[in-house]
């Protein structure tokens, strides 16, 4: 895992994908992540619920190092992905990211052409060979974001110009494009109509044969339909992690029962 | 009563009819402020208003007509027999104000009584040595005819005085009247206040575009009278610049504007790479600490007078220049001022420039576009290049154009650190001289000011206006186009 280029990964079977032990994150003098052990496994969707500010987009970015972008931000505790420990000195984050993809709270296309903006990983990563290939893998990539069909005839076009439920399917599309191992996605639905928050679920439910996903939302019902494993966060506090069967039924801990039934939050 | 304290007095009784205006506003609404449809001090501010803006626009107009007036009346009443002497009617006139000058001087200092001065025969008194006393020196002795208009000159002067000092008040006081007895609880006092603040900001900007406007036309018939006197064609295709006062001179711009182009040149190949990549450090690398520090740093080089930087182009880089490539080294530099001393200079001046703007730019591409990047495993040198960069490439462009317009207008660094020579050359270590140098040198010599030699000094100036005009056009065209594109 340390510098292997995309192509080359070893596509281990280990059921557990993440391992989080004892993580905590500070922003400064404020700890917004308290003490979470979890593990996220493969082939498997997990959701993340809890009311806003308890650190969910938190400890999603975590996962891919992303907060290394943030100057006050400091995580403490031991993550490891297929057994290695991906704060590890040896690790490169940039190698890191490309192997867990992750699709923002808010839509961010590049102010590039539609093409470009999904060409962008691929390029980057060098995943394709020749101009053809690199239309098929866009087309590919917009095809599993659900918005294939409504950019097709304008893939110059500026990403920035498209409306924001487009511009979110396009940022899913730009993610799925670089065939990331793990997906994180923070809220990725809450710009999104019924019909593409529909499509979306599906390309979730595919991307779990091959892939692990972990979503972010603050929707009871999504994380009913698409997750097998719930967790749910409270101040900075994993209060519980399960089957998301049981997370729903026969919650445990009486702050979950509040939360999905709507009591605090 | 002098004019400072014609001014103090308006100015006075514009706050005496604030307060008036806003205690009156107030008694009527019984002092309930609510009731009031302003605030009371609209009401305050709109009396004031009234007192000051028709008594001052009275006042500019009147200073500004009078001595018109007065000029063309004692014009008017000059004798054929007192201009006959001397040249002309506008000579004699000059005379005359200057004669009544001086009596105000001598007034004023004490060494003739106002009755005097009011009623001297220049066939009894000697006029030139009276006023020569009190300092005012006199071409010539003055004759009856020229004493007598200066009087006449100092009592209109005067009369026109006294009628605006009453005419002035007289307005300022209606204006505070009519102010006050407006001050009435349902009177729109507010509105009033916006309408004034609106032309205030309206008159501030008309005053702006027509200083332009002003300039433009100074510099564009100076330009058309020079090229009466000197062929445009030899101006703009010459390649020899050759002034010399006796006549006989060759004016060619090309060797002027060949020098400005190759030390902007210089200039902006130092300071666009550095500004540049000093504004990438500062804003994608750099710690916030080592950026609140480095920042100002950089920003100092911006507060150093030109004058400053062509010493140290000069004294350091001159001779710096001249150990490597001059006679003891490689051989292609002769003097220390040369093409490449004052560009290298001139380049550090502009790094400023350059960084300053395009960390702001920079700084204002949204951080979610560059976590959308690194989230997609791209470096930090790739997400610079590939999304940061383009989405501030507009404002780059912008501020590399900015600084161009700097180079091109930049005096200093060129005087001292260029040379004087204006020729057409390729070497960048010979010495070369720019547009704006020699509207200096052409201008500070002691040439007649309607000689083609002086002249072309504003031919000069507008073909440098033209092409930063020109260069400030193109700015905005391809800041349009690019944000066409990215948005
Ligand atoms: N860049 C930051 N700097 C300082 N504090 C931050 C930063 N980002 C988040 N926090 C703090 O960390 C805590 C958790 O924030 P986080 O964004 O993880 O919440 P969240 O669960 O994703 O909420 P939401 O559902 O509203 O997105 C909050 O108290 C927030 O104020
Ligand atoms: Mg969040």
């Amino acid at each position: 895992m340390y510098d292997n280029p995309l192509t080359k990964r070893q596509t281990l079977t280990q059921e557990v994908k993440f391992s989080a032990r004892g993580v905590n994150v500070f922003y400064g003098d404020s700890h917004a992540i308290k003490g979470v052990d979890v593990d996220i496994e493969d082939k498997t969707v997990t959701a993340f619920i809890g009311p806003s500010g308890c650190g969910k987009s938190t400890f999603l970015r975590c996962l891919n190092r992303m907060n290394d972008t943030i100057d006050v931000c400091r995580v403490e505790g031991r993550i490891t992905l297929d057994g290695e420990d991906i704060y590890d000195p040896r690790v490169d984050p940039v190698q890191l990211r490309a192997r867990v993809g992750m699709v923002f709270q808010k839509p961010n296309p590049f102010p590039k052409s539609i093409y470009d903006n999904v060409a962008y990983g691929p390029k980057i990563h060098g995943m394709a060979r020749s101009r053809a290939e690199l239309d098929e893998i866009v087309e590919r990539a917009l095809r599993r974001g659900a918005i294939w069909d409504e950019v097709k005839d304008r893939l110059d076009a500026p990403g920035t110009g498209l409306s924001g439920g487009q511009q979110q399917r396009l940022c899913i599309a730009r993610a799925v494009a670089t065939e990331p191992e793990v997906l994180l996605m923070d809220e990725p639905c809450s710009a999104l109509d019924p019909i593409a928050t529909a499509q979306v679920e599906e390309l979730i439910d595919e991307l779990r044969q091959d892939y692990s996903v972990v979503i972010v939302t603050h929707s009871m019902q999504q994380a009913a339909r698409v997750s097998q494993k719930t967790a749910f966060f409270h101040l900075g506090n994993l209060v519980e992690f399960g089957e998301t069967g049981q997370i729903f039924t026969n919650p445990r801990d009486p702050r979950t029962e509040s939360y999905i039934t709507g009591r605090i939050g | 009563m002098p004019l400072f304290w014609l001014v103090l007095i308006v100015l006075g009784l514009a706050v005496a009819g604030y307060v008036a205006g806003r205690g009156r506003a107030l008694r009527l609404a019984g002092g309930d402020s609510r009731v009031l449809h302003s605030l009371p001090s609209y009401y305050g501010a709109h009396v004031a208003l009234l007192t000051l803006v028709p008594a001052f626009a009275i006042l500019c107009l009147w200073v500004l007509i009078q001595p018109l007036v007065i000029e063309n009346r004692i014009s008017a009443k000059l004798p054929e027999t007192a201009i006959a002497e001397s040249s002309t009617r506008a000579l004699v006139m000059s005379d005359v104000r200057r004669v009544a000058e001086g009596l105000d001087v001598a007034v004023a200092a004490g060494a003739m009584t106002a009755d005097e001065a009011a009623h001297m025969r220049s066939e009894l008194t000697d006029v030139r040595n009276r006023l020569g006393a009190v300092g005012v020196a006199l071409g010539s002795d003055v004759g009856p005819e020229v004493l007598r208009a200066a009087q006449a000159y100092r009592a209109l002067a005067a009369r026109g005085h006294l009628a605006m000092t009453l005419v002035v008040l007289t307005a300022a006081l209606g204006g505070a009247g009519l102010g006050i007895a407006r001050s009435r609880a349902d009177f729109r006092a507010r509105n009033v206040v916006e309408t004034a603040v609106r032309y205030l900001l309206i008159f501030a900007a008309t005053v702006a575009i027509l200083t332009t406007i002003g300039i433009v036309l100074s510099l564009v018939f100076n330009t058309i009278e020079f090229f009466k006197l000197y062929p445009a064609r030899d101006f703009f295709f010459g390649t020899t610049w050759a002034p010399s006062f006796g006549g006989g001179s060759e004016l060619g711009i090309l060797p002027l504007l060949w020098g400005t182009f190759y030390i902007s040149l210089i200039a902006l190949a130092v300071a666009v790479p550095i500004g540049l990549f000093a504004a990438v450090y500062l804003s994608e690398y750099a710690s916030g600490h080592t950026r609140a520090i480095a920042k100002p740093l950089i920003e100092v080089l911006a507060g150093i007078p030109t004058i400053v930087y062509g010493l140290f182009a000069l004294l350091t880089v001159g001779p710096l220049l001249i150990r490597v490539f001059g006679a003891d080294g490689v051989g292609i530099m002769q003097a220390g001022t040369a093409v490449m001393t004052a560009g290298l200079v001139m380049g550090i001046m502009l790094i400023p420039f350059v960084s300053s703007l395009s960390d702001d730019i920079i700084n204002a591409v949204p951080q979610s576009m560059r976590d959308g990047s690194l989230g997609l495993g791209a470096t930090r040198s790739e997400t610079v290049k590939q999304v940061v960069l383009p989405a501030a490439l507009p404002g780059i462009v912008g501020a590399i154009l900015l600084a161009a317009s700097r180079a091109i207008g930049e005096t200093m660094i060129v005087v001292l650190g260029a040379g004087a020579a204006a020729r057409l050359s390729m070497n960048p270590f010979d010495a070369m001289t720019t547009v704006t140098a020699k509207i200096v040198s052409q201008l500070t010599g002691d040439a007649d000011f309607a000689s083609p030699e002086a002249l072309v000094a504003f031919a000069l100036g507008m073909t440098l206006f033209v092409i930063t005009l020109g260069l400030n056009v193109f700015a905005l065209y391809i800041v349009r186009k690019y944000r066409e594109q990215y948005e």
